[in-house]
């Protein structure tokens, strides 16, 4: 994964980008699928391997770009990206260490949700019944986000009809 | 606390500064939009990795397993995930839209003809 | 075009699979992964395979865009009507419950119709988007 976004930053063809971002995808989805995150692999998969890919595919064919232009030294951008790095490996060293039972994301709601769960909702994938049931209002909230770019993608993109006849005039 | 303990975090940080990199540090337009797209992916990482048991399985109650990986940040990444494509989708409409208008997704070339275009309405105005 | 043969062929067995795996995803996501999200991207991407292969006119002529419009409306309305519906009779706004005598039941119904919701929605947004964006390319500049 960290060679398909290196080859990604450099690369100048913006057809590859999409097919390594296709690529990445993929290997993030079996990525998850390792860490016990079965949803979600197989939403990223379908997301980001799917719709994602189409999406870019097709932005990059309305904008008939092929080639990117030629890198100047990025200093500027290299010194802030080390210094995020910098920032955040310290950030990160206090947190838990990997699968570890006392972290607090174990011990506060999740051992309700994964001892009610059956027993109030009948649903054994404790994933969907907290995104439908316990989360409810969250995922009406994503739906309606969901909605919301829809509209907003139909509202960039649609073609006026007066446009049309003015140019046939 | 070892490198073996905080790799996942290492992981996380080099995808995370890679998408920052590129959102920063290309000009193309497409590019910047891919690059959001991967630090968006560092960061489903960056809330999984530590739900992770291991010894245990997926978040489906069966008889045959007692321990379970943590489910709640899952369904959060769940909604991050299709959140994330609703946002590609809106940016790249836009980028569509910034194409016709200034024939170029080209930042540099971008700045410039705004440049020009403020330069030229200072001189007739 | 000859070389177009093996691809329309496939395509023609393939999508009906790939439409029940998009059902089977959305009804099983109870008892395995899946649910309302994967399902309506899987939907989506069938129906973009098909334009793919066929054309845009040809996936237009089987989803107008008068139904998907609809689909992209429906499903939010459907998952606040299941709300309202729990209003309605007798608890919070969204509770689940009160929809069945038995409460289990309850749960069981309107985490279904919830799904169905966010898988209506879900397809129907991706699916506008790729039209949006597959037509924009056609109309002359």
């Amino acid at each position: 994964m960290a060679m398909a976004v290196v080859v990604v930053a450099r690369s100048r063809n913006l057809f590859t980008v999409v097919v390594l971002m296709g690529i990445y995808s993929f290997l993030m989805a079996t990525v998850l699928v390792a860490l016990d995150a079965v949803d979600v692999a197989m939403t990223e998969a379908s997301v980001g391997a799917g719709v994602s890919t189409v999406l870019l595919l097709g932005a990059l064919h309305l904008c008939k770009s092929e080639e990117t232009k030629p890198l100047r030294k990025p200093w500027l951008p290299l010194a802030v990206s080390a210094s995020a790095v910098g920032m955040l490996v310290f950030g990160t060293l206090d947190l838990p260490a990997f699968s570890d039972p006392t972290a607090p994301i174990h011990t506060h709601v999740v051992p309700r949700y994964l001892n009610e769960a059956m027993r109030e909702t009948g649903v054994p994938n404790v994933v969907t019944a907290v995104l439908a049931s316990y989360r409810g209002y969250d995922t009406l909230g994503e739906t309606t986000v969901v909605f919301t770019a829809g509209v907003g993608v139909i509202a960039l993109l649609r073609r006026r009809r007066n446009t049309k006849q003015e140019k046939a005039k | 606390m070892s490198i073996a303990s905080h790799f996942s975090y290492a992981v996380t940080v080099f995808l995370m500064v890679a998408g920052l990199f590129i959102v920063i540090a290309r000009g193309n337009l497409i590019k910047k939009m891919v690059g959001l797209a991967i630090f968006q992916t560092s960061v489903y990482l960056l809330y999984i990795a530590p739900g992770k048991l291991v010894g245990g399985t997926a978040p489906i109650i069966d008889d045959r397993f007692a321990i379970y990986s943590n489910p709640l940040p899952h369904v959060l990444i769940l909604t991050a995930i299709v959140v994330g494509v609703a946002t590609l989708a809106l940016g790249l409409a836009l980028v569509v839209r910034i194409r016709e208008a200034y024939d170029t997704i080209e930042e540099d070339d971008i700045l410039a003809r705004d440049a020009d275009a403020g330069r030229d309405d200072g001189q007739s105005g | 075009m000859r070389h177009d043969l093996v691809l329309r062929v496939i395509a023609k067995l393939l999508i009906p699979f790939i439409l029940l795996f998009a059902l089977y995803v959305q009804f099983h996501g109870d008892f395995g992964p899946g649910g309302g999200f994967q399902a309506g991207v899987i939907v989506a991407a069938a129906i973009i395979f098909y334009a793919l292969i066929y054309g845009v006119e040809a996936a237009r002529r089987a989803m107008p865009d008068s139904l998907v419009e609809i689909m992209l409306a429906g499903g939010v309305l459907i998952y606040a009507g299941v709300g309202l519906v729990g209003l309605g009779l007798g608890g919070n706004y969204l509770d689940y419950f009160v929809l069945d005598t038995d409460p289990v039941q309850g749960q069981h119904r309107g985490i279904f119709w919830v799904e169905i919701g966010v898988a209506v929605t879900v397809s129907g947004v991706m699916l506008k988007i790729f039209y949006m964006f597959a037509s924009r390319g056609r109309d002359p500049e």
